[in-house]
């Protein structure tokens, strides 16, 4: 008879070893779901995580990398610090889409103005945006005892909302010829987030690793830091010693809201060029996997976001290369997530076998 | 702007057809709560469900036949669900938001062939007399089956939670799966129960969209009707009849946003499509302040220590 007995404390070695062997379970049963739609699982598996970093075109596909990689780091680096304390912002790709709309708007409203500081005001922009964004969960929870989860997620739906209305009418290009979305960023010098576009250099990938920095230092070095891990891993204690669960809330829900306002700044400002409809590719939903494929670890969201920057990239070759259905790479990672929550049963328990000992 | 349009018994029909989505999942959360439970899958069951249902009732022509499937279909996904938290202790939260975000992306693969055709479709219910009756008629008498279907739904369970001894045991592992435990109750068998029967439903609700509120395949169709019936949950105060009242009012908040904008009203179009969700905010606003009748567990594992 198998039974689970908790381990007195999570083991580390199960903890470090989860991610690798839920990607390995993903590899195998991604591996047969191509095999069901047809497609050679092993040509598959290594078109997805083999072709783009040392295939024939690596050279092109390497500095993709950081293009996707970066805001994927950079929002869930802030969503991790909320789900360490139990705070579920599941919105972020609503503040995504507000944060890219509040800096395009300020960049549009200088055009054709060049000077240096358009961008880093757009890049405020974007963090108040995404900031303000977050904020109204947080308010209504600290205030109303609303439950964020579902307020911020009902607002991704207003922002997409708030978003075609904007690309539709006041942010859209002029000498457009009327077609839907705004002037393109990346011909106008002082607002655009790239760095050195062939490198994939933008200031979001900067950014990003300013995020890990601060994130690793706040939580290891820091009060707020502990206390958000303090409310995460034992509420009551953290009560009694004198945690305002309000601020916290409030913090947690504001970091994360800005920093997927900035990840969508840079986004609309570099590899997108543009306000669209439809510039928003769910960036901060699969953040949400990254957070936790990378532990809630600042570190590990940097390996995290760049596997999954890596199944995007290895998903658009395998599309074009082996006509792999686009969709099939969003359930694989759908599936690396269950892996993940399945196996981390072994962190915190031990699997024993045989007959329970009488106390 | 022309809002004489705007027939008031039509607006009441369509209004019922809208909400019946939202009353088919809400319900199945609210068991799965009342288990002490929290899955929000329930997008990811939802739309898994609308394609299945679609699927089936294309190929073999039934749509009764594509609503079993998409009940199954539903009912498979809250497996995993179900496996991940009863057997390995995963975070609610997580599992719930893993199992959306695996069933947007399995519903878009599974549907690709789908696009751009129409289902087989649902005769409507045709009493002779009541069903040519004026406004009753078309309000009481004129859906299709599943309609009512979802509104038995909702009797069934109330009736089970208020008189049967079933009801009794679902509640006490919602409001303390410890001392259920003690008394004999298999807490990990019922919830699991409760969250096979969430998913079902949840896969009815999905189906209801694609093979009869619009009735075609898309990508994301359910666009957050999973999401606003979690927050239904909440508003009904976890009490079935008031499930109905919450989903008409949705319903009807629906409707009306779409009658506004086929009426022209000078308000942009994207603005009336955000009533939905700006009202299910103000309302979880408004009735958050009183959480006493959730279910003292919810969300809380259970594991058994021996």
């Amino acid at each position: 008879m198998i039974r689970l007995e908790k381990r007195p404390q999570p083991s580390r070695a199960w903890s470090l070893a989860t991610p690798l062997v839920a990607v390995l379970a993903t590899m195998v049963a991604g591996g047969m779901l191509f095999g069901v739609l047809g497609k050679d699982p092993v040509e598959a598996i290594r078109t997805i995580f083999w072709e783009p970093l040392f295939g024939e075109f690596a050279f092109y596909y390497r500095p993709q990398l950081l293009v996707k990689g970066a805001p994927l780091v950079l929002i869930a680096i802030g969503l991790s610090l909320g789900f360490k304390a139990g705070i579920w912002n599941i919105g972020a790709e609503g503040q995504y889409i507000i944060g890219a709309l509040c800096g395009a708007g300020i960049g549009l409203a200088f055009y054709p103005l060049e000077g240096w500081y358009i961008f880093p005001l757009m890049v405020i922009g974007g963090a108040f945006g995404g900031w303000l964004w977050a904020m109204i969960p947080g308010f209504l929870k600290v205030r109303f005892g609303t439950n964020e989860i579902l307020v911020s997620l009902m607002l991704v739906y207003v922002a997409e909302q708030f978003l075609a209305s904007m690309s539709l009418g006041l942010l859209r290009n002029p000498e457009g010829h009327g077609f839907p979305g705004s002037r393109n960023f990346n011909s106008y010098d002082s607002a655009t987030s790239w760095i050195n576009e062939s490198a994939g250099m933008h200031w979001g990938v900067v950014a990003a690793l300013i995020a890990v920095i601060f994130a690793y230092v706040l939580l290891n070095r820091h009060m707020t830091g502990y206390h958000i891990r303090l409310t995460g891993e034992a509420p009551r204690a953290a009560k009694f010693a004198g945690v305002n669960p309000a601020r916290l809330v409030l913090f947690c829900l504001g970091t994360s809201g800005m920093l997927a306002g900035l990840a969508g700044l840079f986004e609309v400002a570099g590899p997108s060029g543009q306000v669209s409809i439809d510039f928003n590719v769910g960036y901060g939903f699969t953040a949400i996997i990254v957070a936790f494929l990378g532990r809630l670890h600042p570190v590990g969201i940097l390996l995290a976001g760049g596997l999954m920057a890596l199944t995007y990239i290895g998903g658009d070759i395998a599309q074009s290369n082996l006509q792999l259905p686009s969709a099939a790479i969003q359930v694989f990672q759908g599936m690396l997530l269950f892996f993940l929550l399945a196996f981390d049963l072994l962190t915190n328990f031990r699997i024993s076998l045989g007959k329970p000992e009488v106390a | 702007m022309d809002l004489s349009a705007i027939n008031p018994v039509l607006l009441i029909a369509s209004l019922m057809v809208a909400a019946t989505p939202l009353l088919f999942a809400a319900i199945g959360e609210l068991v799965v709560e009342k288990s002490g439970v929290l899955n929000l899958g329930v997008e990811g069951m939802m739309i898994i469900g609308a394609v299945a249902g679609f699927a089936t009732a294309v190929e073999t022509g039934s749509p009764m036949l594509g609503f079993v499937a998409a009940a199954g279909a539903g009912a498979a996904l809250s497996v995993l669900f179900a496996i991940l938290t009863q057997y390995a202790q995963a975070n609610q939260v997580a599992s719930g938001l893993s199992l959306t975000l695996f069933g947007l992306g399995l519903s878009a693969l599974m549907g690709q062939s789908y696009v751009g055709i129409k289902p087989p479709q649902m005769p409507k219910l045709d009493i002779p007399v009541l069903s040519d009756l004026p406004v009753i008629g078309p309000i009481l008498f004129g859906h299709d089956p599943m309609l009512y279907v979802a509104i038995a739904v909702i009797a069934a369970v109330w009736a089970v939670i208020k008189f049967t001894r079933i009801g009794l045991v679902l509640r006490a592992v919602g409001e303390n799966h410890d001392a259920a435990h003690a008394l004999g109750y298999k807490v990990v068998r019922i919830r699991i129960m409760a969250i096979l029967f969430g998913g079902a439903c949840a896969g009815l609700g999905g189906a209801y969209i694609s093979l009869i509120r619009v009735p075609q395949w898309t990508e994301g169709m359910t666009a957050g009707i999973g999401w606003i019936a979690l927050a239904l949950v909440v508003f009904a105060s976890w009490k079935p009849w008031r499930v109905l009242l919450g989903a008409y009012l949705f319903g009807g908040v629906t409707v009306v946003q779409l009658n506004l904008q086929a009426a022209g009203v000078a308000i942009p179009v994207e603005y009336l499509a955000m009533s939905p969700y700006l009202i299910t905010i103000l309302v979880l606003v408004i009735l958050s302040a009183d959480k006493s009748s959730a279910p003292a567990a919810l969300g809380r594992n259970f594991h058994a220590a021996r």
